[in-house]
């Protein structure tokens, strides 16, 4: 028979039946639904009970809920300030915002110190040298093994015990470590320094823009020219022809000690330093154990391959593996910024004031229970919830395209 | 094949390496001419993959001498980089660099080492895909690619770097059975196209129809090595004879 | 040898193995050459990093063992003269301190006389642990070991009753307490992280799935330092007016919370890890889902995600110090509380170093442990 007759019973094909709903038990549709609304149930049962409890204890204590307490005065001092803050006039709004400048102050600079070093250590630990995997692997074993408290209160009483600022040490002639912290000799910021600032940055943008039409070079040539004279020209006599320009401005203010403490220059307080010493050390154990099975997860293949055709270890390692290794070490690094930003909470146990030690006093002081710890949660979510964010991002961004 | 007496492409002189305490090469002696091609082949632990990856300095020997191409093997590493550069080597498990695009897998090289101009390594690199059959997967990523797709491209790549000297270790071992024929006849032309090849494989019908000599190895030392034909129908040593009758079961 | 048609070798005997490589290759020499001396970096870093050693070591062993006060006399009046003490403050440890205060770190401020329960407590947590790593136990009887040890604890921790004292919680402290929050934790948590887990997977009901992913990120982005406020601060308020629970419950609640979330997820882990075949040939013998799930899908995951759950419990254990901030006495507490002693002045620094030798040991085994079951279980798996 000639092939093009359609088979007949193809000839009335339609789409899937639409099932509709028995309401019924057997009806696994119906069973569902049905769940679903007995545990949603009995969850809002639960919290429809804590609230009435808390409404009438809130009353009973004669505390208002709402948010407007948070313009009342604040009275309480608060040591390291970003802004400008006075116990006496500021409000419990402005006490709030430099506690959270403060978690920042930390967070900051921690995830930046404990990247550099975990990478070393990350490093350090594949190394060759016995010595030194052996004294890195110690290093990782041991600060993971001890509770992060104990390390900040550890360094803590270690910087306590430093003399007072009368006997500090001294290094140099203008730097003085003591038991009130470190006093350093400050630049007097002004217009030019601005000016120079955003000179530095425009030299680096420069510079960016210099080596990306060096690239192009050396696609169509083969060879690239070479880009640090051109770079350093850009980020460092950039800047101070602008600073020279506008008068070369350059008076330090130096610490000096009256009576039992230092005025002037700047200040590395006891309690952000051993925060920050604490949480680089210990969260840099991490990431080196992150970044050593990130390396470790490149197969030795690659290093192979890429060595057979001749490529050095240098080039090897940045084009070929560290690409790779980025993939598995990014996902858990961002982890871990967010463990040291949660960590940095720990900063009431030392009193260095954060957001935690800050909505802290002011729950005791105004009874606010409900809104102090619902503002410090607050800030955490939105910095957790932008990480994930980012990290699912970064991951679509880089997954390997496969079959 | 003239008997010419210029310098042999690979020099092995009683090539010793130990792993700890486990001596893998012995007293290994072996001289690859130019153009030549030679089959290595013996049981698993024997150290035919240990010695193809020393004459790369993938592993490092502790006595005797290796040269290439003139040029001795030591701990210089400016030895080492004019070795590396006219050596290709396709590994069993193609080694491709997963977040590359088959072209850029390919320009790579040329463009980080040899220094070439981006156009030229990319005309380069489609020439050497076009003769190994898939240029038209060049945008594509490695993991899109089937196991005989990609050991094909490991092969144009390390082709792209225009070496003197080829080193196979074991390239079909880890490819499903129906794609080992696309490789092996890329490795036929290529053969044919006059490159010397040292290739360390099982396939005994490649060794047939294309090897100058058969080199078999057993336990760390080079046991018996001859023409393929004399090695498989008239084989000395016992050793021999018990390897052809393992793997020559049934054929 | 380059004619091929002539390089025909033959070699009838095997070559003779050379059992010793030369000195160069093989031995004390050649190791430290290639593992300490491989190149100019690697020999300046070695010696540099050596001495550094050597040096710290040293002044360790100085401060630590030579130069150290191990007792100190007691004066007529029967208290102790800690002058002795104060002389070596910086050059050498006052270990002293630790034998006069050990039981306050221990045991907090428990009744002096019925320490030896908190002590026995202690003993019965080593013990349920090690019970529990051993795989000889992993049967139905695990979960029933586990019950009746913590009631025991429970028990002789409170008193009352079988003629012992009664010790109210808030005289409770020292290290059987951060047991306590870590056990009790851990294993109250686990049965709502797995139903956490479950809830999180489930296809049938998005409403319990929306749920359980809400509460994990909920939890899992905030410190738990801020738990312990919200529990110790509002969980007054969420109780009907009059009623205070205590503090150490307060915490535990809190502890718990914060743990669920976490395991939760590590149970995910594992469920997600099993191969989907398991569960589709369970659905085709017809079993339930809970048949299913308790009976084959969650053994099996919950056997591969050991050195997961090992680490979190770690986690926890040093996790509970943070209950310095709210005011119970744990064993980080307790000791901290332990250096205000006005007798003993400025020996943090030895009190700490013991408390961190104490977390080392436990921690240190306990992921000596994990690793282990890793590696068995990378065996098992890479056949």
């Amino acid at each position: 028979m000639s092939g093009t007759t359609i088979d007949p019973r193809l000839a009335n094909a339609r789409g899937a039946p639409k099932k509709g709903m028995k309401l019924s038990w057997a009806d696994p549709v119906f069973r569902s639904i049905i769940w679903q609304i007995l545990i949603v149930g009995v969850i809002v049962a639960i919290i429809w009970y804590l609230v009435s409890n808390t409404t009438r204890n809130l009353e009973q204590r004669h505390i208002a809920t709402g948010l407007a307490f948070l313009g009342n005065t604040a009275g309480i001092p608060i040591a390291e300030t970003l802004i400008p803050y006075d116990p006496a006039t500021s409000t419990w709004g402005r006490a709030v915002v430099e506690g959270i400048l403060n978690t920042f102050k930390v967070a900051l600079v921690g995830i930046v110190l404990s990247t550099i070093l975990g990478t070393i250590i990350g490093v350090g630990r594949l190394s060759k040298n016995w010595l030194v995997a052996k004294v890195t692997a110690f290093y990782v074993e041991t600060l993971r093994d001890i509770p992060v408290l104990l390390q900040l209160l550890f360094w803590y009483g270690l910087l306590q015990a430093l003399p007072a600022p009368r006997a500090s040490f001294r290094i140099g002639s203008a730097v003085f470590l003591s038991n009130r912290g470190l006093k350093l000799p400050l630049l007097e910021w002004q217009d030019a320094h601005w000016w120079a600032l955003g000179a530095f940055l425009l030299g680096l943008l420069g510079s960016f823009a210099w080596n990306r039409s060096a690239n192009k070079k050396r696609d169509e040539t083969g060879i690239k020219p070479a880009v640090w004279p051109a770079a350093v020209g850009l980020v460092i006599g950039l800047p101070i022809l602008v600073w020279a320009a506008m008068g070369a401005p350059f008076t330090i203010d130096y610490p000096a000690l009256r009576g039992f403490n230092f005025v002037g220059g700047g200040t590395v307080t006891p309690e952000y330093f051993a925060l920050l010493l604490g949480l680089t050390l210990y969260t840099a154990a991490y990431v080196a154990e992150i970044v050593r099975s990130g390396i470790q997860a490149v197969p030795k293949g690659q290093w192979e391959a890429a060595g057979a055709l001749g490529l050095r270890p240098g080039a090897v390692l940045k084009m070929i593996v560290l690409p790779q290794a980025m993939r598995v070490i990014i996902p858990p690094m961002t982890s871990q910024f967010l463990n040291l930003t949660k960590n940095s909470s720990l900063a009431v146990a030392i009193g260095f004031q954060d957001i935690v030690s800050i909505s802290g006093t002011m729950l005791n002081q105004t009874g606010q229970a409900i809104e102090g710890v619902g503002i410090i949660m607050l800030v955490f979510l939105a910095f957790s919830l932008s990480i994930s964010l980012f990290m699912n991002w970064y991951n679509a961004r880089i997954a390997l395209v496969e079959r | 094949m003239s008997q010419t007496m210029e310098a042999p492409a690979i020099a092995l002189e009683k090539v010793n390496k130990w792993y700890g305490t486990m001596h893998v090469l012995r007293d290994v002696t072996m001289n690859v001419a130019q153009k030549e091609r030679v089959v290595v082949c013996g049981p698993s632990g024997s150290g035919k993959s240990t010695m193809i990856r020393c004459i790369n300095r993938l592993e490092t020997h502790q006595e005797g001498r290796i040269i290439v191409d003139g040029t001795e093997l030591t701990d210089d590493l400016r030895a080492l980089d004019t070795i590396r550069r006219e050596v290709g080597m396709v590994f069993q498990s193609f080694n491709l660099f997963p977040h590359l695009t088959i072209l850029e897998n390919c320009t790579l090289a040329p463009i980080s080492v040899r220094k070439m101009p981006k156009a030229e390594a990319e005309e380069l690199a489609m020439d050497f895909l076009r003769k190994v059959k898939i240029p038209e997967q060049a945008k594509k990523f490695p993991g899109q690619l089937s196991g005989g797709q990609q050991q094909r491209v490991a092969i144009a790549r390390a082709l792209c770097m225009k070496p003197k000297i080829m080193l196979f270790d074991e390239p079909t071992s880890a490819l499903d059975p129906e794609m080992i024929k696309e490789v092996l006849d890329t490795m036929v032309s290529l053969a044919e196209s006059g490159m010397t090849m040292v290739c360390v494989t099982h396939e005994m019908g490649f060794a047939r129809m294309v090897a100058d000599r058969v080199v078999f190895m057993d336990r760390g030392e080079i046991v018996e090595s001859g023409t393929p034909t004399r090695m498989f129908e008239d084989p000395q040593t016992d050793r021999l004879k018990l390897f052809l009758s393992q793997i020559l079961r049934g054929h | 040898m380059n004619n091929p048609a002539a390089a025909t070798v033959t070699q009838l005997t095997p070559a003779p193995t050379r059992e010793r490589p030369p000195a160069s290759v093989y031995g004390p020499m050649a190791w430290m050459r290639a593992n300490l001396f491989s190149g100019v970096f690697s020999s300046i870093v070695t010696i540099v990093l050596g001495f550094l050693i050597v040096y710290a070591v040293y002044g360790l062993f100085q401060w630590a063992v030579v130069n150290a006060v191990w007792s100190v006399p007691t004066t007529a009046a029967g208290a102790l003269d800690p002058t002795s003490c104060r002389l070596v403050h910086g050059v050498g440890a006052c270990w002293a301190a630790i034998g006069d205060k050990w039981r306050f770190m221990l045991f907090g401020r428990y009744p002096y006389e019925q320490q030896w329960r908190e002590a026995l407590c202690l003993l019965l947590f080593i013990g349920l642990f090690w019970v529990s790593s051993d795989s000889r136990f992993w049967n139905k009887w695990l979960g029933a070991i586990w019950a009746v040890t913590l009631v025991v604890i429970f028990t002789l921790m409170w008193g009352g009753v079988f003629g012992l004292a009664y010790v109210a919680q808030d005289e409770w402290g020292g290290l059987p307490i951060t047991l306590i929050l870590a056990t009790f934790g851990l294993a109250l948590a686990f049965p709502l992280a797995v139903l956490v887990a479950l809830g999180r997977r489930s296809t049938k009901l998005p409403a319990v799935k929306m749920l359980c992913v809400v509460y994990v990120e909920l939890i899992r982005g905030v410190p738990l330092i801020a738990l312990l406020f919200m529990a110790n601060v509002m969980f007054p308020l969420f109780m009907p007016v009059g009623i205070n629970p205590d503090k150490l419950l307060r915490a535990q609640v809190a502890i718990i919370l914060f743990a669920a979330a976490y395991l939760a997820e590590v149970v995910r882990g594992g469920l997600q890890a099993l191969p989907k075949g398991q569960a589709e040939a369970a659905d085709a013998l017809g079993l339930t889902y809970w048949q299913k799930t308790i009976k084959i899908t969650l053994p099996q995951a919950l056997r591969l995600v050991i050195p997961p759950l090992v680490n979190t419990f770690i986690g926890f254990f040093k996790d509970t110090s943070l209950v310095l901030t709210i005011g119970i006495l744990d064993f980080l507490t307790s000791s901290k509380t332990a250096m205000a002693d006005p007798t003993w002045q400025g020996v943090s620094t030895e009190i700490y170093i013991v408390v961190a030798l104490v977390y080392v040991a436990f921690c240190y085994t306990m992921s000596s442990y994990s690793r282990g079951v890793e590696r068995k279980l990378d065996r098992v798996r890479n056949r």
